[in-house]
């Protein structure tokens, strides 16, 4: 598995040093990493392209070859080991032109048309190109000529993009454990394939889009809503609703050159009111709704001895995950919509009423860092209003590719806020953009709903960061509540498998598909790494610390809501709106 | 399919059970089974296994030997690997298109053969070789491609 910076710099403080020669300097690293690693510890650049952080390493590409003295051929560092003695020749004219030439074979069958890709501007081929210095093509190949597959609901597949590096089938099976895609055929006629040569939409894809970050090129992209937007905003008989997902404010500045972690709420409000939006409203609000109807859920199940953990269910990905392979623990995941569904189902009955608006002349969009959301607005459960309650779902990058299309510079924009009453929101609800946030808000909630007392310290600082499985534990009334957190399906499976095996000792458990949370998620701006996951996360956080509300149940507009309209948490109005059912899948 | 061909198909996962790598045995008995590995049978053996669907159909369709699609009674590989092409392979491939009416892939109408290029036989000594089915034949030409032939066609 490769290894992060900081996971090498711990390495070196306890393993064997050996020396090695990188172009000439001495340097002493740790026994047993690979020259590449070797290279980043030391601060020599080398480039790459199958290899990826995170991932297991395989040497396919042959981009970061370099020359070992005494060694017949060049290696691949990124799979080659360091020995003591090593001198090793980091950009020779031998290397450079292996790299090249390397580089030419996998664009002798591209298509070459990178005005017209996705990937314009994010794709690493192309930058690698550029640095190379390739001017002209040597090796005009035969063309690949597969159909684009747009079955999926979430991802597209353009496999004639595809150079074959295998970073998405790495990342489906490493890090999400859900092994839709696989290597298929040989030779030539090698292409990523999902489950049995079905198209992506039959298989056991989650819609969870660590795919479309994992790639280096544009094979593989999200299923575009853009143009639908275009034309509700556009259309003077719709009135159209804009909701924004907590942890797009902290992203969607890099696409207009901000640094990540720049919490840009305000001048995203701004922006997007000038796209055409007839109101700008905030996914923070339904998530602040979530923790009321999901808090409530955990204390009855608790007081009723209901079934636990309970799980919850904000992550589409999770859910359709747990539907094809966990469907025994249906029962304990949280009957909740996700914020975004409640959003929706809001938005066309309660907002709509309120506006003496008809919710047929109402288009919900949402901004979200997801593309399983895309899916989730389209499941047959999601017409509580009695129309689809969500009608289209943008990720961070379309959004921010829409305000580009028209000329709105999201850098310069001045500080605007949600329009009211469905844009009010607490720093509870911004932490459900980061993992561990959705648990940090129940547990300000829940503590403080059944307690009557006031939470001393808001911050639960043992569920933030990126650790794969997190813990607390938190006394409520005289119980000793564990709670659980995890994100990356692979590492949701060792806390599923507890539950599955009837051992887990956990009250509460949060499951976020993406590694991260939804800062990390697969909607949102290319390059997403581990870097840029942690300057997110710290961003999500500095919005919570910096709002007058911290704890959900505090927000005034939700206690409105439930006077005016839902009447009790829990209750007959708010389950038909707000909770939703799931449905066994087959493990294709 | 039939209840009784799943039976057999779980009988043949068990016999594996203990070796290593039992995929690449368990495709090749159930392929001698059905002749072909068809897709909800390769759904099964993932299930059953429990190996990614993905990964038994990636492993199917890398070799050369597993069919995914129904072929013929006899299935005729030509090896196009180095050695054979360099002893004229495309010329017997030719031979054996004109000879069965045949392209790559296809199989005839009457069910008898399906026509395919394989990977390295291993026979390069005998080179251009084809199989049929199990046998090897080696050394081939026009007149080799014709006599062979008339040998199945009985």
């Amino acid at each position: 598995m490769a290894k992060t910076l900081k996971e090498m710099e711990k390495a070196k403080e306890k393993a064997n040093l050996v020396t090695i020669y990188l172009d000439g300097k001495e340097a002493k690293v740790p026994e047993g990493i690979t020259i590449l690693e070797a290279c980043r510890m030391e601060g020599f650049h080398v480039p790459t392209l199958c290899y990826m952080e995170g991932l297991s390493s395989w040497g396919g590409c042959r981009i970061c070859v370099v020359e070992v003295e005494g060694q017949p051929n060049l290696v691949a560092s990124c799979v080659t080991p360091v020995r003591e003695g090593m001198k090793i020749r980091l950009s020779s004219r031998a290397v450079r032109e292996a790299r090249k030439t390397n580089l030419e074979l996998l664009l002798s069958n591209h298509p070459l048309d990178c005005q017209l890709c996705d990937r314009n501007g994010s794709c690493e081929l192309q930058e690698l190109a550029y640095e190379f210095g390739v001017r002209e093509i040597r090796f005009g190949g035969e063309r690949k000529t597969y159909a684009v597959d747009m079955s999926s609901p979430s991802v597209k597949r353009d496999a004639n993009r595809c150079i074959l590096c295998g970073r998405c089938v790495r990342t489906c099976r490493e890090v999400q454990s859900v092994c839709a895609i696989d290597f298929a055929n040989r030779g030539f006629d090698t292409f990523i394939s999902p489950s049995l040569g079905l198209p992506l939409g039959e298989s056991v894809c989650i819609n969870c889009g660590q795919c479309i970050l994992a790639c280096p090129t544009g094979a593989l992209s999200e299923v575009s809503h853009v143009e639908m937007v275009w034309d509700a905003i556009e259309d003077p008989g719709k009135f159209v609703v804009l909701q924004t997902a907590p942890a797009v404010r902290v992203s969607i500045g890099e696409p207009f050159g901000l640094p990540a972690g720049t919490v840009t709420t305000g001048k995203m409000v701004a922006a997007f009111r000038r796209l055409g939006f007839d109101r700008v409203f905030d996914t923070n609000f339904t998530a602040d709704l979530t923790i009321i109807e999901e808090g409530h859920e955990f204390i009855g199940r608790v007081k009723k001895g209901g079934k636990l953990p309970l799980i919850t269910s904000c992550s589409p990905g999770w859910i359709k995950f747990m539907e094809h392979f966990y469907p025994e623990l249906m029962e304990n995941v949280s009957t909740c919509k996700s914020p975004q569904q409640m959003f929706g189902a809001i938005a066309k009955t309660y907002y709509a009423q309120k506006m003496g608006i008809d919710p047929k002349d109402m288009v919900v969009v949402s901004i979200m860092p997801c593309t399983a959301k895309k899916f989730e607005c389209q499941r047959d459960e999601m017409c509580a209003s009695g129309y689809q309650d969500v009608d289209f779902s943008l990720t961070t990058r379309e959004a921010a590719r829409m305000l580009k299309e028209k000329g709105i510079r999201l850098e310069e924009m001045p500080e605007e806020n949600f329009d009211d009453p469905l844009g009010i929101s607490t720093g509870a609800a911004a932490v459900f953009g980061a993992t561990g946030g959705v648990m940090e808000a129940a547990l300000r909630s829940v503590y403080e709903i059944s307690t009557g007392k006031t939470l001393e310290k808001l911050d639960f600082y043992q569920v933030r960061g990126l650790d794969g499985v997190k813990e607390a534990s938190l006394e409520i009334n005289g119980m000793e509540v564990n709670v659980a957190v995890a994100h990356g399906l692979g590492n949701a499976r060792r806390l599923l498998d507890q539950v599955k095996a009837g051992n887990s000792k956990y009250h509460f458990i949060e499951i976020m598909a993406c590694p991260g949370g939804c800062i990390g998620g697969g909607g949102q701006p290319i390059p997403t790494n581990l870097e840029i996951r942690m300057k997110r996360i710290a961003a999500i956080y500095e919005v919570d610390k910096n709002l007058p509300l911290r704890k959900s149940h505090e927000n005034p507009a939700i206690k409105k809501l439930y006077e005016e309209f839902l009447g009790e948490p829990n209750g007959e109005k708010a389950h038909h709106l707000l909770h939703t059912h799931y449905m066994p899948r087959e493990r294709i | 399919m039939e209840e009784s061909l799943y039976r057999e198909i779980e009988e043949i996962i068990e016999k594996y059970r203990e070796e290593e790598t039992p995929l690449l045995c368990v495709l090749q008995e159930v392929q001698e089974k059905f002749h072909y590995l068809p897709r909800n049978v390769l759904g099964y053996i993932a299930k059953k296994m429990n190996v990614p669907s993905s990964t038994v159909y990636g492993v199917a369709t890398f070799y050369s030997f597993f069919e995914t699609n129904p072929v013929g009674e006899y299935v005729i590989r030509v090896c196009k690997s180095t050695p054979c092409h360099v002893q004229g392979a495309f010329n017997v491939l030719q031979a054996l298109k004109r000879e069965l009416g045949l392209k790559e892939g296809e199989t005839s109408k009457d069910g008898k053969f399906t026509l395919e290029v394989t990977s390295c036989l291993g026979v390069c000594g005998v080179a251009p070789a084809m199989m049929i089915n199990d046998v090897t034949y080696g050394n081939l030409n026009d007149e080799r491609v014709r006599e062979i032939l008339a040998l199945y066609r009985r």
